[in-house]
């Protein structure tokens, strides 16, 4: 699949994409397929700090959890409140479905990203083994 | 071996088609230096008949054929003949965890009612599969709330049971879980002054119980409002699950942690018994515990499923709600069907012979002893001050073949010659006034060094 | 179905709602005796903590409720009914003289705080039990308090925690083989141990020289299974224990797959300084859908002060008692002394059995396993071919060539009429197979176990989807279990 280029993504299988200052963060397609129908995704609340590396909320499918990376640090300004009643979304239309915005601490961070084309190559080498 | 279904011929042919001389080929991995060369130190193998025979000695041994007016956490109802009948089925007693739910639909659908029902009595909106028993319920509902309100230390009502405080502590220590200590007033009821002096913004819950270990019945209401006022939950923790059929439940709690032993499990010396937790639906993402939960199949049939199991060990492993697994699901059974016997009139009926038995052999103490924490209503147990040793009372009451009250100096001692009694539906007038009649020959006379004797022997 | 089953055929079992669907105003099944004290005025005693109404609480008659639990009975598969091949659940047969004794007056209705002079029979039963288990693991004490296994792993290292304490060195860590049962991790975080993952080596065993690198004076304890959960006897546990011991820590065993070893070598022998056992797994106590089980625990003499509170011990008269002065205790982890019934039931069971049928017990056991190894070796692909004890690992390697997993196998299994093995566990194997068959098993239903597997194999290459689509002859098919997560629906609600 053709991942969109107007963002970064992570080895983790998440993406961000950025305005300025202004970051919106959601899971790839490789993510969603391998969890599986999602049942539950487990955010931070308004106000919340994110460092990038480290988790800030887990996505549950039936049988397991995945923890959730910050792909850049910074201030979350708003969750998607969907999520909440219909985290199947996330399974449907997982570019279109974020769950985070965030005010981006150091944009820069994103530099040290995956491109979509890097991302499409490493899923095609993780996939592959 | 009578429980091994292979004949001679059948290991013979076993180990050919493996390709092996003899079993101990089998366990040739076992480093020889370690290996057994002797027999167990176990008793030889015995016939059933034996077998039967030895158990039927030790409970001989063990206070058959005894009255008793113990409660203080484990009750002695009737239980109904039909229980044993049906758990006895092999499709119940030898089946696993329901884990495969298309073959296991006997024991998620009763788990589902059973849930349901425990809802229905608690005025709670959700409630799990079993925990171990009411006392590490309890623990674990504090580790709820702590995990849900991010918040650390806890106070803990001296009226709680002392053997429960004595698990939360356990399970504190360990989790950096301040506990303070809250007493408890003239009336039995624990000190709303003390919990108000102690609870500050680091207090994660308040845990009460109610009816509690005194038998007495809290002011949940209010105690609610304290707790939440400073934005901590109310925990309330239940021993009596009869209480249930008469006495309000705690509606105000947060999470309800209950023992259901009274519901059909046999006393049988402590154990196994049957914890539940409560809680709102908010919270059921924090719960600990098999959760069964309603859905249906490919061709649109209702059916159950464990559900929800992202909270539990084997799949969070470290960061799960609890570690928990096996639970007490054959007990919790015998719950469901005794309280599907009873139903919505007959717990009521039987909570009022509760009341109705204990009013009476309270009242008849009073002529004789002091009947303490009389400010606030009760359920099926109280407290009695005798200017005699409880311990004596009691010696001379097993000359009866009766159990006399819990004397309470080892866990209050400022109680002094306190004991607590528990009448239930089981308990008959004439086993009363025998007690009532034995406790008056003490009261007022000095004691015998006869009685001193005896007195040592009895003594826990 | 091209593939019969010899050994299930579709059964027709009856409908049955749930009881509240049956439930109306008027029916009973109870009757209390008339009241022999004066009745009481309810509102008077109790005043505003009086309840009024049982809300939704059902009302049916007593045929009603033998019928509802006898149908629903009907739905689940039983050891009473065939093999279980759980993976480290041991399911054997539950003897029914265990739960006949179990319901002697004395032992069934003893209360827990009744007077000493008259629980001399619990307090004999608790010793014997004891003194067995004793001999059984090799070590020197234990406690009977904790109510399962993984309660068992919490009270085990609490001592664990006391003991460090106790020596001026307290640890943070604990090490877990990548093998290890999800409730090891669960409990080393609910003691507020830190978790280190320890791989295992090529034959899934511990790897030695990883631990070597791990161990150091910040590890608590080692929580191994032994044999572990591929089935495998740990060769190197004296280097593994002397590892531990030579940097202060200690080895924890998960006793979970005793069926392996009783009466043939004893854990306190190789090392092993605390362990606990599953009754409801190695000593008969049955599972009765998910519980009760009872977890004791066994130490060495080192850990001694720190037993829950009380002990059994035996007084100056000879008469037993409680001994509550125990000031180094990890203080209690539950109310009362344990899960007595099912002590009743495990001591029935070693009485049944003597030294000669533990140990028999055992040999059938580890032949069982070997047994079917042999029966689908080359069938299903065998991860690694170190000797098996008590049970067998497979992995769905073949099978997934054609897109059908591991469980899919073990609902296909279903249809054969047994129950699954364990699917997905352990975790260092990807689509695992995990087989147990336990002494219980003849070798009729053994031969019929491994046609059955072979079959599915069979089904695999030439009509995969049979196998995907499968339980085809069960009550419900495949549940939906995503919807029942997404929109948990946990209690009935009345319509309206």
């Amino acid at each position: 699949m053709a991942y969109p280029t107007d963002r970064k993504y992570t080895k983790q299988h998440e993406w961000i994409q950025a305005n300025g200052t202004a970051g919106t963060i959601g899971i790839t397609d490789y993510a969603q397929q391998s969890l599986g129908d999602i049942v539950f995704v487990e955010l931070p609340k308004v106000g919340a700090e994110l460092t990038a590396g480290k988790t800030f909320g887990t996505v549950e499918s039936v049988k397991a959890v995945s923890d959730l990376y910050a792909p850049a640090s910074g201030t979350v300004t708003g969750t998607n409140g969907d999520l909440a009643t219909s985290p199947e979304k996330v399974n449907k239309d997982p570019h279109g479905s974020w769950m985070l915005k965030i005010t981006l601490k150091n944009p820069k961070e994103l530099d040290t990203l995956l491109s979509a084309a890097d991302y499409e190559k490493f899923v095609a080498e993780e996939g592959g083994h | 071996m009578r429980y091994l279904p292979k004949s001679p011929a059948d290991r013979e042919a076993m180990l050919k088609t493996i390709g092996l001389r003899s079993v101990d080929e089998l366990f040739a991995p076992i480093p020889a230096e370690y290996r057994l060369s002797r027999d167990l130190k176990v008793p030889r193998q015995m016939a059933e008949s034996e077998i039967v025979e030895y158990f039927r000695q030790r409970s001989r041994e063990n206070g058959e054929g005894y009255t008793s007016f113990l409660g203080a956490g484990a009750y002695s109802h009737y239980r109904p003949v039909i229980i044993d009948s049906l758990i006895s089925r092999g499709e119940f007693l030898t089946a696993y965890t329901p884990y495969q739910a298309e073959i296991s639909q006997g024991t998620l659908q009763s788990i589902f009612e059973f849930q349901t029902m425990i809802c229905e009595l608690t005025g709670m909106e959700v409630a799990n599969a079993s925990m171990y028993d009411g006392s590490t319920a309890a623990a674990e509902a504090v580790m709820m709330a702590v995990r849900l309100t991010g918040r650390r230390s806890v106070i803990v009502a001296r009226s709680l049971h002392p053997e429960y405080r004595e698990v939360l502590a356990t399970y504190a220590t360990h989790q950096g879980m301040p506990l303070s200590v809250a007493g408890f007033g003239a009336d039995g009821r624990v000190n709303l002054g003390e919990i108000e002096k102690s609870i500050t913004e680091e207090t994660a819950a308040v845990l009460i119980q109610s009816p509690n270990f005194f038998g007495t019945i809290e002011d949940v209401a209010t105690i609610a409002e304290v707790a939440h006022k400073r934005g901590a939950m109310l925990v309330v923790s239940i021993a009596e699950a009869v209480s249930l059929g008469i006495v309000e439940p705690p509606r105000e709690a947060d999470v309800i942690a209950m023992e259901a032993q009274s519901f059909g499990v046999p006393l049988g010396f402590g154990g196994p018994y049957c914890g539940v937790i409560a809680t709102r639906e908010k919270y059921v993402r924090q719960m600990p515990g098999r959760l069964v939960g309603q859905t249906v199949d490919k061709q649109g049939k209702r059916g159950f499923v464990l559900t929800l199991a992202t909270r539990e060990q084997h799949i969070r492993r470290e960061k799960a709600t609890s570690n928990i697994c096996t639970n007490q699901a054959l007990v919790a059974l015998m719950v469901n069907i005794f309280m599907t016997v009873y139903g919505k009139v007959g717990l009521r009926e039987l909570a009022k012979q509760n009341l109705a038995k204990t009013a009476y052999a309270a009242g008849q103490f009073a002529k004789r002893g002091k009947v303490l924490f009389g400010g606030a209503p009760r359920f099926n147990e109280f407290v009695a001050e005798t200017s005699e040793d409880p311990h004596a009372i009691n010696a001379r009451l097993l000359g009866h073949k009766v159990v006399g009250g819990l004397p309470l100096k080892k866990f209050y001692p400022e109680l002094g010659n306190a004991a607590l009694w528990c009448c239930t539906e089981l308990t008959t007038r004439t086993a009363i006034d025998t007690a009532v009649g034995v406790v008056a020959e003490g009261e007022g006379s000095a004691r015998s060094v006869k009685e001193e004797a005896r007195v040592e022997e009895v003594a826990r | 179905m091209k593939h019969m089953t010899r050994k299930a055929t579709r059964h027709v079992n009856q409908n049955e709602g749930l009881i509240f669907e049956k439930s109306s105003a008027g029916k009973a099944a109870w009757k209390l005796p008339p009241l022999d004290v004066p009745e009481v005025e309810t509102s008077m005693l109790l005043g505003s903590s009086e309840r009024k109404d049982l809300g939704n609480m059902p009302e049916v008659s007593e045929i009603e409720i033998i019928r509802h639990f006898t149908r629903l009975s009907t739905w689940n598969y039983a050891i009473d009914l065939g093999m279980y091949p759980l993976g480290s659940c041991t399911m054997k047969y539950n003897p029914r003289v265990n739960e006949a004794v179990a319901r002697v007056e004395g032992i069934a209705n003893g209360h827990p705080y009744q007077p000493e002079k008259i629980s001399q029979g619990a307090l004999q039963i608790l010793k014997t039990l004891s003194e067995c288990l004793i001999d059984i693991t090799g070590m020197d004490a234990i406690t009977m308090q904790p109510a399962a296994g993984a309660h068992g792993e919490m009270t085990g290292l609490l001592m664990v925690r006391a003991y460090h304490h106790a020596q001026g060195r307290p640890r943070k860590k604990i090490l877990i083989p990548d093998s290890a049962h999800g409730t090891n991790p669960a409990t080393a975080a609910m003691v507020d141990y830190a978790v280190e993952n320890l791989k295992s080596d090529s034959r899934g065993m511990v790897d030695i020289t990883a631990l070597e690198a791990q161990m150091n004076e910040d590890v608590a304890a080692l929580m191994l299974t032994n044999p572990n959960t591929l089935g495998v006897f740990e060769q190197q546990i004296h280097k593994i224990a002397d590892i531990l011991h030579a940097k202060g820590g200690l080895l924890y065993m998960d006793g979970a797959n005793m069926n392996a070893l009783v009466g043939k070598v004893r854990p306190g022998d190789f090392g092993v300084d605390v362990m606990h056992l599953n009754l409801h797994k190695t000593f008969s106590t049955p599972h009765g859908g998910g519980g009760p089980g009872s977890g004791p625990v066994a130490i060495k003499k080192i850990l001694e002060p720190f037993l829950p509170t009380p002990v059994v011990v035996t007084k100056p008269d000879g008469t037993l008692g409680f001994n509550y002065d125990r000031p180094q205790s990890v203080g209690r982890v539950r109310a009362f002394y344990g899960n007595f019934g099912m002590f009743v039931r495990a001591l029935a069971y070693i009485q049944a059995n003597g030294p000669d049928g533990l140990r028999q017990t055992t040999e059938d056991a580890v032949l069982n396993a070997n047994y079917i190894r042999k029966g689908l070796e080359g069938t299903y692909d065998l991860p690694y071919s170190t000797p098996t004890m008590h049970e067998v690992v497979f992995s769905d390697k073949l099978q997934a060539k054609k897109g059908v997993r591991t469980m899919d196998i073990a609902k296909r299994l279903i249809d054969y009429g047994f129950h699954p093995y364990t699917t997905a566990f352990p975790l260092i194997v990807p689509g695992a197979l995990m087989i147990e068959p336990t002494e219980s098993e003849s070798k009729e239903e053994m031969d019929l176990f491994v046609e059955a597997m072979k079959s599915i194999a069979e089904e695999v290459e030439e009509d995969p989807q049979t196998v995907l689509d499968a339980p085809h002859s069960t009550r419900v098919s495949r549940l939906d279990e995503t919807a029942a997560a997404r929109k948990p629906v946990l209690r009935w609600k009345p319509q309206g």
